[in-house]
């Protein structure tokens, strides 16, 4: 990997600052940070509004793991969506690269949601560790989610520019592949934690495996048009 | 960040320069290039914002309260005495009582049935009564209701989910009626159909149950004091999304053993299968006696939330009932019968 390439994609991810009116697509990252934390927003204000009903901690638990999971899955719609507009001749036959941009902050995004999520079942349990720990080793429903939010925190803290120079990319790359692991465990955690409607975690399940597919497809692909040249 | 694949051209990220130079615009008019911007960071803002609430929240439904034929006796007067089977637990407010519980024939979303329940019709409504009885016969329900004298049943009720509720309810006890239809010799079991019509339950439009729902008891078990029959909750008449106009209330169980909306009762020889032991035998069984030392295979029974509070309490062997019902099971392995 070149060393420009790396400049150009942590350059990408920089909070833009002051030079808004040159540097295009200057809004997104913002505009994506901001969209991305109404939910809790309105989450805060149905729980001081009693919107939440007559369960409340029940209905912020599961609402968070929804948006953890939505964002998760939205974050690792960025390279299909290239490979797939790329296909279609969109943006000179190069295919979309703003999502790229905005992974990094939809996946610390989904993080953060993955850890309230988290601290609501905490707090639903009184904090009390021994039922806890239970749960996370006895209860497959509860080892897979808590799996999934560890393995999201290696990726958290390794999502500044400044650790992709020192992984490498290569390796860089190769450790935030666990986001595909995570995103498959937390499609199962909701599958499991389903008492008998499997629609909407088979559909999540689907989402995941569809992006999965597209990014096998496109690689395959941008290999062998490298062979070619 | 970008992830792209290790051969990827990279050339496709712009620099600023690049796209500064690519589009004069930018420079030329700032004030529309704003203007712009801050037209997109918004559509950006509601999209993304709209489109995680659109997918994600659920607000509960708020249900009011409509006063029922049977007046407020419950609210706002005089306390009655407590009766020998009731708790003296805080009843739960009628509103959450009425807006947030399971009855998958109006979908499986708690806040469903109170949503839903307008299209359920209670009048003209018959029940059947069969099987192993002396007196088989269809019978509308303001018939069989004028049989008994009405009671007041303050009961627990605890959802297999773990949160529970105090329920007022106004009914008789099922024993009146099943010893009224004279039981055969053979008759070893009650089987309730609850109704099965896809235009009243919308949920049934779906199969994610076997319908009918079916619920059963052993006779001894229908027989108990405890085990009653609801058409009323706290002093007005049973709202549809709590089942109206029959359902069964068995507090020592979890909730859905109380079936509701029942159209049929069967006595039967042989030991009905039941709806929820049908769709996931190893989660739900026979008896779903509530039972804090035998966990759901995906989460504990030990504690619940009580609704309206906010810490979890402690679940009680067959919910705090033990004392009375505990000597229906002597001998059997509560591990093994769940």
């Amino acid at each position: 990997m070149s060393k420009p390439l790396l400049q150009a994609s942590a350059g990408a991810v920089k909070a833009p600052v002051r030079r808004t009116a040159s540097k295009p697509l200057a809004w997104l990252v913002p505009a994506v940070t901001v969209g991305g934390s109404v939910p809790i927003a309105v989450l805060m204000w149905d729980a001081y509004t009693g919107a939440l009903g007559a369960n409340p901690v029940q209905r912020a638990e599961l609402q968070t793991g929804l948006l953890c999971l939505a964002l998760l899955i939205l974050s690792l719609a960025a390279t299909p969506l290239r490979l797939v507009t790329a296909r279609l001749g969109l943006a000179g036959g190069k295919g979309w690269t703003w999502p790229a941009r905005i992974r990094k902050s939809l996946g610390l995004l989904a993080f953060g949601y993955g850890v309230l999520h988290f601290l609501i079942y905490l707090f639903d349990q009184g904090f009390t560790l021994s039922t806890v720990t239970e749960d996370v080793i006895k209860r497959p429903f509860v080892t897979a989610g808590f799996t999934a939010l560890l393995l999201l925190l290696p990726l958290a803290l390794t999502s500044t520019p400044k650790s992709v120079k020192r992984l490498g990319f290569a390796r860089w790359t190769r450790l935030h592949q666990l986001a595909y692991l995570a995103v498959s465990l937390g499609a199962l955690h909701y599958w499991w934690g389903v008492k008998k409607d499997h629609t909407p975690p088979l559909i999540a399940a689907l989402v995941i495996a569809m992006l999965f597919g597209l990014r096998l497809l496109g690689r395959k692909k941008a290999r062998r048009s490298v062979v070619r040249a | 960040m970008t992830i792209l694949p290790p051969d990827h051209d990279r050339d496709d990220l712009p620099n600023d320069d690049q796209a500064t130079q690519e589009s004069p615009s930018r420079i030329v008019n700032p004030r529309r290039e704003f203007l712009r911007s801050a037209a997109m960071f918004s559509g950006t803002v509601a999209a993304l914002g709209g489109g995680l609430e659109l997918l994600t929240r659920r607000p509960g439904a708020a249900a009011e309260a409509a006063p029922g034929e049977f007046g407020d006796l419950a609210q706002g007067q005089v306390r009655r005495p407590l009766g020998p089977y009731d708790t003296s637990e805080p009843v739960t407010p009628y509103a959450q009582a009425t807006s947030y519980n399971n009855f998958y024939e109006f979908g499986t979303d708690k806040a469903d049935p109170a949503r839903l329940a307008g299209s359920l019709k209670v009048r003209p409504w018959t029940v059947k009564i069969d099987g192993e009885v002396r007196k088989p016969q269809t019978v509308d329900i303001d018939t069989l209701q004028s049989w008994f004298p009405l009671e007041d049943r303050i009961y627990r009720m605890r959802c297999v989910e773990g949160w529970s509720m105090v329920m007022p309810w106004l009914g008789f006890p099922l024993a009146a009626l099943i010893r009224r239809m004279e039981p055969t010799g053979k008759a070893k079991y009650v089987q309730f159909t609850a109704l099965n019509d896809p235009k009243q339950f919308p949920g049934q439009r779906s199969r994610v149950l076997d319908w009918p729902y079916v619920e059963a008891l052993r006779l001894d078990e229908a027989l108990h004091p405890l085990a009653f029959m609801a058409v009323g909750l706290q002093g007005r008449v049973l709202p549809g999304q709590n089942g109206a106009p029959l359902r069964l209330a068995v507090p020592w169980k979890y909730g859905f053993k109380s079936i509701k909306s029942i159209v049929r009762i069967t006595l039967t020889e042989k030991q009905p299968k039941t709806t929820w032991s049908i769709a996931a035998p190893d989660e739900y069984g026979f008896f779903a006696n509530v039972n804090p030392a035998v966990p759901h295979p995906r989460w504990s029974q030990a504690t619940e939330r009580r609704i309206g509070e906010l810490s979890r309490r402690k679940t009680l062997p067959f919910n705090g009932y033990a004392e009375q019902v505990a000597g229906l099971y002597k001998g059997m392995d509560l591990k093994k019968f769940y």
